[in-house]
């Protein structure tokens, strides 16, 4: 299964994004292959619509679950339509590699 | 100008998108039926609710909810009889899932499929989840 993250950098120490449109990366983690995949955003800096692209960007990479620390009113609708799963963490200190550790430890 | 139409709640929509007879030729024109009234079948006569109930979880009123009823259960008569594909698009809905929250670790996570229960966190997987409001 594949699960979103949103980041603030491109390594596993960055910062979780508190924004799921205008995050600067978006990180792909395979839960059956143990792999993650770091992609730069590229609607980061639109004007408007940001929310609907980047979701649907991350529909098509084929993620069940999307984490970040919170998301628009426009974007949780279409991610119900997709049957997407949303968790919203509002502790914003944590590392890419600590929640890919909380995953983890009971997924398996 | 009439008034506008009260968005209403959809839960559960199909996973697929026509129901097609065998045996017709292709070119008899469809019947849309919306999703509202999908999720009214689905709920009067799959979960057997009563209208009160139904117009209470779409969020609309009774008679609304029994006008919506009645135009599904007329459409359904309409493929049955006359052999039409029936296509399911549009209406005025909105979706929703329902939102919880872990006092474990403190996250929120919507729940997908309504017909399954909450048991534990999504994130960390902890049984300690309440209804988020």
């Amino acid at each position: 299964m594949k699960v979103v993250i949103t980041s603030q950098g491109n390594t596993p120490e960055s910062i979780m994004d508190r924004h799921f449109g205008r995050c600067a990366y978006f990180v792909f983690y395979d839960t059956d292959s143990d792999s993650t995949e770091f992609v730069p955003n590229a609607n980061k800096d639109n004007l408007d619509g940001v929310g609907l692209e980047s979701a649907r960007f991350v529909a098509a990479k084929g993620a069940k679950t999307v984490i970040s620390g919170d998301f628009g009113e426009k974007v949780k609708p279409l991610f119900d339509q997709l049957q997407i799963q949303l968790i919203m963490i509002p502790d914003s200190k944590k590392t890419i590699s600590q929640i890919i550790k909380v995953l983890k430890r009971w997924s398996f | 100008m009439a008034r506008q139409k009260l968005l209403r709640k959809v839960g559960n929509v199909p996973s697929f998108k026509v129901f097609k007879p065998v045996g017709q030729d292709e070119s008899v024109s469809p019947v849309i039926m919306y999703l509202e009234e999908y999720e009214a079948i689905r709920l009067s006569d799959y979960m057997n609710l009563s209208q009160l109930e139904s117009a209470s979880v779409m969020g609309v009123s009774r008679p609304t909810y029994a006008r919506i009823y009645d135009n599904a259960r007329k459409k359904i008569a309409e493929a049955f009889v006359n052999g039409k594909p029936v296509v399911f698009e549009g209406g005025k809905v909105y979706f929703d899932s329902s939102w919880y929250h872990c006092k474990s670790c403190l996250c929120s996570f919507n729940h997908l499929n309504p017909e399954l229960p909450v048991e534990k966190c999504a994130f960390c997987g902890s049984p300690e989840v309440e209804p988020y409001i």
